[in-house]
Order: structure tokens, then sequence, then C-alpha cells
């Protein structure tokens, strides 16, 4: 074996490397089909006819689209009701959390102050706190609101969920922004709050961004305070109403599997559009050197 | 100087950007995590106008119970075996993806491996229902392969349902790990590398000796949080196998709930809460002594 580190290049080790390069697009091509088979295999079923489901031998591409579940779920207005839902309690959290979450983050990231590290380990033990654990005094403070049922009590519930980790996100975001910009503003007039909306948030897009998207990730996919702090059919969102249509309809994969691929899109589109963001965006936006 | 001189003469303004925050927070943390505790002194809360206080007879009624003591061995078990998974299947893939392959490939896979992540705990426990069904394509898979000669019904079987939901979990759960590992691997200093090479390292000795010391903070700390997480975890397992077959996949989250929301034992249902708060604050407690050393 030629010692790397003293000789330099050879052609040989180029070979080498070359081979070793290609094991590893091999190896991870192989796990991440593997890993994204779930997914795939859900899409393939939801084009199958329920009579081909389990049909042997499996395949993953059908002979022809069958759109029949598409087309049952996209014409039944229960399934529109839950999307709504799901929309109207994810941007309202995603607003608030992100407004009320980004003020105390500015707080945190330029403020030293008495109290402020208890403040701190006191927002990140929030997000320890066990859910199933707050689940019942939950339905007993939303039912005494006279919110049970009602989409506010699921968004006042998922705020808070969400405000620890917009805090958080926000605050690592904020700390990434050299002072010198602040005292910049401040000299020319900026009270703090004109500090933060002119001049920090427009630099903090991409980080807010992200946090949006995690927050509204969080809201439209929670699933157990939506199930038990709603009853009627007009209040489900759209994880309950899936969860619902299994018993409601059994085997019919080929509509659970639509509903589900439909109900996946949303977070499925932000997910990919934010991954642009968070790799681009920290250094486009002038945070850096 | 103008900034100093006018924080001093703002002081109060930290307190006014973080009142919102705190104040939300605090009112529905520590309201509720009262009530609990509160529940769990009584009896027929919820239920009825009056409760009678019992002191800790909801503690005794529970720590005789046999279910109890079973849903929080399957609690233990599921915990263990997810978290190991995640790390295992997180750290390999996060190395793989590390490899010297090009970043636009790089970027592409990661994407991709992260997406078991973004999916609402109802769609993953349905896709594994359809791929772990007798007649579904892993069992079809095992039988051609010759490893089974017959269909096993991997979330019906009380011997099996633990294995398969782990399985589901470790699916479910390894992104967050991988994510946080791959940051970690970046903030590894270049040279340490360099200089385990010039001393003829391979890649398992570089990985013991430079990579896993150097990550270990950030392994122990996102095992903590992955650890509190899952031990709480309700959608995934209530979705997959309903705490069942029987009570095979009891965990102690599925038992909370089916208390309260199927058998309206409210004042039970909050003490088996109380339970869980409690062994999660010690871990919460771990977590804060690392994370507090970093603030």
């Amino acid at each position: 074996m030629a010692d790397v580190a003293t000789q330099g290049r050879t052609i040989n080790e180029d070979r080498q490397r070359r081979w070793r390069q290609a094991g590893i697009y091999i190896a991870l091509t192989v796990v991440t089909f593997i890993m994204v088979f779930p997914i795939l295999w859900m899409i393939s079923v939801s084009l199958k006819p329920t009579t081909e489901t389990f049909s042997l031998p499996p395949r993953l591409l059908p002979d022809s689209f069958h759109w029949g579940g598409y087309a049952k779920v996209l014409t039944d207005p229960k399934f529109r009701t839950f999307l709504i839902n799901s929309y109207v309690v994810g941007l309202a959290v995603t607003a608030l959390s992100l407004v009320i979450g980004t003020l105390a983050a500015f707080g945190f990231s330029r403020y030293r102050f008495f109290g402020d590290r208890v403040a701190k380990l006191f927002v990140i033990t929030t997000q320890m706190v066990p859910t199933i654990t707050l689940l019942i005094p939950y339905f007993g403070v939303i039912v005494f609101l006279g919110l049970y049922d009602t989409l506010w009590g699921l968004i006042l519930t998922y705020l808070t969920f969400a405000l620890p980790y917009s805090i958080v996100m926000m605050n690592g975001y904020l700390d990434t922004i050299p002072k010198d910009f602040d005292e910049a503003a401040t000299i020319d007039g900026c009270t703090p709050l004109g500090v933060l909306v002119r001049v920090l948030l427009p630099v903090a897009l991409p980080g807010i961004i992200s946090t949006a998207v995690y927050t509204f990730l969080l809201a439209w996919n929670e699933f157990l305070f939506a199930l038990a702090l709603t009853r009627s059919m007009d209040m489900r969102t759209v994880p309950v109403g899936i969860s619902m249509m299994v018993g409601e309809f059994g085997l019919k994969w080929d509509k659970m599997m639509a509903f589900s691929v439909i109900g996946s899109l949303p977070v499925l589109i932000l997910f990919m559009l934010v991954q642009r963001f968070v790799v681009g965006g920290l250094s486009a936006g002038g945070v850096k050197g | 100087m103008t900034s100093t001189i006018r924080q001093m003469t703002t002081k109060g303004t930290p307190y006014f950007f973080l009142l919102p925050g705190l104040v939300i927070l605090g009112a529905l943390l520590s309201v509720p995590l009262y009530k609990v505790v509160e529940y769990s002194l009584y009896d027929n809360v919820i239920v009825e106008r009056n409760p009678t206080y019992v002191g800790l007879a909801n503690y005794q009624t529970l720590l005789t119970d046999p279910g109890y003591w079973s849903a929080g061995l399957n609690t233990l078990l599921f915990t263990v075996g997810s978290v190991l998974g995640h790390m295992v299947v997180g750290i390999g893939l996060a190395l793989l993806v590390n490899a010297d392959i090009a970043p636009r490939a790089r970027t592409f896979f990661r994407s991709m491996l992260v997406l078991p992540w973004i999916f609402t705990a109802v769609v993953v426990a349905l896709n594994w229902q359809l791929l772990l069904n007798p007649f579904g394509l892993i069992n079809y898979i095992l039988q051609w392969m010759g490893l089974t000669t017959e269909p096993l019904d991997w979330l019906g079987d009380p011997n099996l349902a633990m294995w398969s939901l782990l399985l589901i979990s470790t699916w479910r759960g390894y992104p967050f790990i991988m994510v946080s590992f791959l940051s970690g691997l970046q903030t590894v200093p270049r040279e340490l590398y360099e200089a385990a090479e010039i001393d003829g390292a391979g890649f398992w000795s570089k990985f013991w000796h430079v990579t896993l010391p150097q990550l270990k903070p950030v392994i122990y700390g996102v095992a903590l949080l992955d650890l509190i997480w899952t031990f709480q975890l309700f959608p995934l397992v209530w979705l997959s196998t309903g705490g069942g077959p029987g009570r095979a996949t009891e965990v102690l989250s599925t038992l909370t709930f089916r208390l309260a929301f199927v058998d309206f034992q409210f004042s039970q249902a909050a003490t088996v809460a109380v339970s869980i708060l409690i062994i999660s604050a010690a871990f919460t407690l771990l977590y804060l002594r690392n994370e507090a050393r970093r603030l």
C-alpha cells in the first residue's frame, strides 16, 4: 500500500478512489431505495384497484394507472373539510408562533438581563414535557374555556407545543447575525423593535422560513390532541380524518392511500422548498463573512 | 457607546419582548401540570362534579396492577430498542452520506433519506400495515428468499408485534439522528483526520478514534432527546398496533389514553400520566445539565 499523505496522487490511487466512490454511490442508491420504498409503495397502491393491492408478483408500476381512489377522495366533501381545517390550524399556529417566538428570540439573542439563563432553560424544558401527560388536564382546560370541539382549542394547544421550537430556532438564527448590524441601525435612530423588523428579519429570512415550515409541519401532523379535543366531523383534521377512514372504509387501500398521498403533499412540498433555503440560505443572506 | 446607554435606559425592553411567549408557555404548561397532579389525588375526576380526595390511593392501585408493570416493561423495550435503532441506522447513514461524493448527490441523498421523518404518524402506520400484512410485500420477499415458509402476521402475532413496532419506529425516527450527526460531522477539524491518516488509520480506526470521541457530546445530547421523546410517544404505537394484539405492545402512553378516553377512568389515567412525567423529568434534568454547559 502506498503512503497517501507523503507521496501525492498516483494513477493507481486515483483509480482506487474512483472504485471506492462507485461503491459508495451503489450503497447509497440501494439504501435510499429501501428507505424510500414504503413511500413509493404507498403511491403505487394508491394507483391500483383494490383487487390488485396484494396481487403477486408485486409490481411497483401498475400496467395502467387507476385514478378511482383519488376521484373518490377528491369528490368527498368530508375530505375537503379535513384539509381546510388542517390549513386553518397550521397557518394560524405558524403565524402566531412565528411572531411571538421571534419577539422572545430577539430578547434572548440581544439582551443580557436578570433571569435570562433561567428563562432560556425554562423554554428548553417545555420541549421535554410529555404531551401525553398534558392531554388529560388540557382536555379539562379546553372544556372549561368552552373551546372543546373548536379549531381554536387546537390552535391554542399547538401554539404551546410550537412556541419553544420557534424561540430556540429563531434564537439560533438571530445569534448568527453580528451585533454591528444593530448598533449601526440604533445610531441611525432605530428603536429596538425597528432594529428587529427592519434590519434583522430581512437577513434572517431563511431562518424564518425554516422555522415556519417546521412549525407548520408540527401542527399539520399532530394527531393525539386533534383526536381528543374535537368530536364532530366538521372539526377533524387530516391525520384524524385518515385514521377514521381506516375504520370506515376497511380494506379500501386505493382510497386510503390516495387520501394519505394527498394529505402528505403539503408537507412534502414545503419540505422540498425549505431544503433549498437551508442549504443556500444563510451564506447568501450575507450572514457569514 | 450610544447603544449601551440606550440599553441601560431601557432596562425593561427584554422583558417586553419575552413577555407574550413566556406568559403563554407558563400558563399553558404550569396550570395543566398542576392539574394533572391534582387529578391523580382524586377519584372520578372530570366525569363527576364533586370528586372525592383519595390521597395516594390511585398510586397504590397502579403499583399493584400487573397491567401497569407490563406496560412499563414494554415502554422500556420500545424506548431502548427505538433509540438504539435510530442511532445505528442514523449514524451509519450519516457516515455514508458524508462520504467522498459530489455535493449535489449528497444533497439529493440527504433529502431522500430524511423523508420518513416528515410524514404524519397515521400515514407511517398505514404504510407499514400494508407492507407487514400477511399478504404483503415483506412476507412475499421473505418467502421468495426462502427465509420463511409461511406468511407471518407481523403486527398480529404477540411474539412479533413488538419487533415490528421497533422496525417501524426505527424507520420513522432515524432521520433526526442522521441530520444531527451529519451537522456534527462538519464541525470535526479536518486536521484530526489528516493526522490519523498519516498514522495509517483506516476508516474504522478513524471513526473510533476521531469521529466518535469528537462527537461524544453531540451523540449524548441527541440520544437523550430521542429517549425523552420516544419514551412518551403515542401516535405511532396507537396507530400501528393500538397496543395490541391483546396488550403485547401496550406502552405507558397508550395505557394513559385507553384509561382516559376508552374507559373514562380519568383519575387512573392522570396517575399513569404523572408517572410518565416523573421519569421523563429525570432524563430532562440530565439533558439540561448537558445543555446548561453550552448556554
